[in-house]
């Protein structure tokens, strides 16, 4: 068992060293943060990828070689570089790379809105839940256990099945899937910073509520709030890509990853490849935003 | 340990209330009048007041919840729009052929996850923990309904090795555990379903099991002379609340959450129900179904937390 052993002393880590040494090193945490940032490869290159695929979506219009709704009755479901079309057409004879690129852009707004407005929400639920405490605070906390108490994709489909589908109602439905898990993380940092005696020492000195909460609680909740809402990113994609793929989000000729793969899907006996790959689309920015954020994670060192 | 398992029954009760009030509520979040869908568009007045008045839909909203809460618990969840088949039957045959796959699929990704997860864990920074957080990230971040349409393009129709959809041939349901033309039809879902908890749990028993490994208590075992295995007992045993909170949220969303699996396979099952009710717009059958698996969720929580307390006692204390 190759298990480092307690008894032998193991030589002193080469960062330890670098602290050791005379204060010229000192950074702040953002700059270190960043520091850190810069030395992770992975990171770096899948934040790019990130920035790539958002950068696509926003300019589709000018970088889409055809437009996504031309339909073509004898191009259907042809294979890649036919005719110039670099990705093939999809069952009605559009072309698949522009339908990619305008389909990025719902399904990465409907992805990172609700985890915005579940930011803000649930962030703020937390923080007045977690600094009021007693009895605000357990309203708070046991409304936001009862959706706790449904899986996720099922009440995000729930509500917005109930609530007939659509863009709007599909972000709704997400925002108030990720509200309590937000609003527990927040809590939980509000209630352990609160009593800290740096807090005392402010309300000691004369700072108001307000003042403390804005300087001394948001300070210490943003770090966790960040990173947790960095990964529900990822989960959002998912999701909303995955109530498309039922036929709750966009209606069907509007282009977007997940109900092109819900329609080409009936097309798997001709042309599979072309079938598969907004499903891929939506699987590789997953993916990266899910390393990315481990990668700022590891970078702020924060434990959630 | 009784006062603790009573004090966690009271504490279900009202977050089961608040599910009920939140399913109760899904029939007015739709637009319009619920009763749109049954009344035709050119009804008189005097027919709207009639069936309104006969669904008891004129009541104000709290005798109408109390009225359904109380059908609710007697087990009658009124009948199906669609096929006019009581709910509580459609649920639960619909639940028994989710159990079908759950019955393969949490096994699986439990062993697989939860070994993955522990060996990087044991060994942090090598080689199998790049390996298993490597698989665990595609684990997490797949589609898996994406993955599942892969997986019939490859097996179905490609190599026509596995059926690509259904419980049986011709379209038939009687499905048999028995039977191994019926067991073919389960490979796809099952696989399918396994890798999102396979990867949650690699995951999370990952990040248990290296803190704990990191705590003064495993220094103190390894001090005493005691073997690198029974220190990873240790290790494990300690780490095993943690891990279970998370498996028992990944038996929750098996048992309800498959919903997009089941509808890429036309699995009969519990999402698949629930899909046909949102196309048919069937709100008792939503609600049923949404109801029931709510309260499998919260006692899978219960269950959970019951385990918990039996191997960590610190948790019956706090």
């Amino acid at each position: 068992m190759a298990q480092t052993s307690v008894l032998t002393a193991a030589p002193p880590p080469a960062e330890y060293e670098e602290q050791a040494a005379p204060a010229l090193r000192v950074r702040g945490y953002w700059a270190s943060v960043g520091y850190r940032l810069g030395h992770d490869p992975m990171t770096v290159v899948f934040g790019i990828v990130v920035l790539a695929i958002v950068f696509s979506a926003v300019f589709a219009p000018v970088l889409a070689p055809y437009d996504p709704y031309r339909e073509s009755i004898i191009g259907r479901l042809k294979p890649f570089g036919w005719r110039g079309h670099m990705l093939g057409t999809d069952e009605l004879g559009r072309d698949l790379l522009s339908r990619l690129l305008y389909g990025g852009r719902i399904s990465l707004l409907m992805g990172v809105v609700p985890v915005l407005i579940a930011t803000v929400i649930g962030g703020s639920l937390g923080v007045i839940g977690g600094f009021a405490g007693k009895r605000v605070n357990t309203i708070i906390m046991r409304t936001m256990d009862v959706f706790y108490a449904f899986p996720s994709v099922l009440l995000a489909v729930a509500i917005s099945g109930a609530m007939g589908g659509g863009i709007g109602n599909g972000m709704l439905a997400l925002s108030l899937v990720f509200i309590p898990a937000m609003c527990r993380i927040a809590e939980t940092a509000t209630a352990q910073v609160k009593n800290l005696d740096f807090v005392e020492a402010a309300r000691a000195t004369g700072a108001g509520t307000f003042t403390i909460l804005r300087f001394h609680i948001l300070g210490n909740v943003l770090g966790p709030v960040f990173i947790y809402a960095s990964s529900l990113v990822s989960v959002g994609i998912l999701l909303a890509s995955g109530l498309s793929f039922l036929g709750l989000g966009v209606r069907p000729p509007v282009a977007d990853w997940g109900l092109m793969l819900s329609t080409l899907r009936q097309s798997i006996y001709v042309n599979p490849v072309i079938c598969a790959l907004p499903g891929a689309a939506i699987f590789v920015t997953s993916i990266c935003f899910n390393l990315v954020s481990d990668g700022i994670r590891s970078a702020m060192d924060v434990r959630l | 340990m009784i006062t603790y398992i009573l004090r966690r029954f009271l504490y279900a009760i009202p977050i089961a209330f608040g599910v009920s009030v939140v399913c109760f509520s899904l029939v007015y979040l739709a637009p319009g009048d619920p009763l749109q869908t049954i009344l035709p568009s050119d009804a008189s007045a005097d027919t709207i007041a009639m069936v309104k008045a006969a669904y008891g839909f004129d009541q104000p909203l709290p005798i109408q919840f109390l009225k359904w809460l109380g059908r609710v618990l007697t087990g009658n969840f009124g009948e199906s729009i669609a096929t006019r088949r009581p709910v509580i039957l459609e649920v639960t045959g619909a639940l028994r052929n989710t159990g079908t796959l759950a019955l393969f699929a949490v096994p699986i990704s439990f062993t697989a996850g939860y070994a993955m997860g522990a060996l990087a864990g044991c060994f942090p920074g090598r080689i199998i923990d790049r390996v298993v957080t490597g698989t665990a990230v595609i684990g997490v971040s797949l589609p898996n309904y994406w993955f599942g349409i892969v997986l019939v393009i490859i097996f179905a129709v490609q190599e026509m090795m596995l059926p690509a959809t259904g419980m049986g041939a011709n379209g038939s349901t009687a499905f048999s555990l028995f039977s191994l033309a019926d067991l073919r039809f389960l490979v796809l879902p099952v696989v399918t379903l396994s890798m999102i908890p396979i990867g949650i749990i690699a995951r999370s028993t990952r990040a248990a099991v290296a803190e704990v490994l990191n705590q003064d208590f495993v220094t103190t075992l390894r001090a005493k002379g005691l073997g690198e295995i029974a220190v990873i007992r240790h290790v494990l045993k300690n780490s095993l609340p943690q891990v279970l909170a998370v498996m028992g949220l990944q038996f929750g969303y098996l048992m309800g959450g498959s919903i997009l699996v089941e509808t890429v396979f036309t699995w009969p099952g519990s999402g698949f129900l629930l899909s046909k009710a949102i196309i048919n717009r069937d709100v008792p059958v939503l609600q049923g179904t949404i109801l029931f698996l709510a309260l499998i969720f919260v006692a899978t929580n219960l269950l959970v937390d019951l385990l918990q307390s039996m191997i960590d006692p610190r948790i019956r204390r706090s």
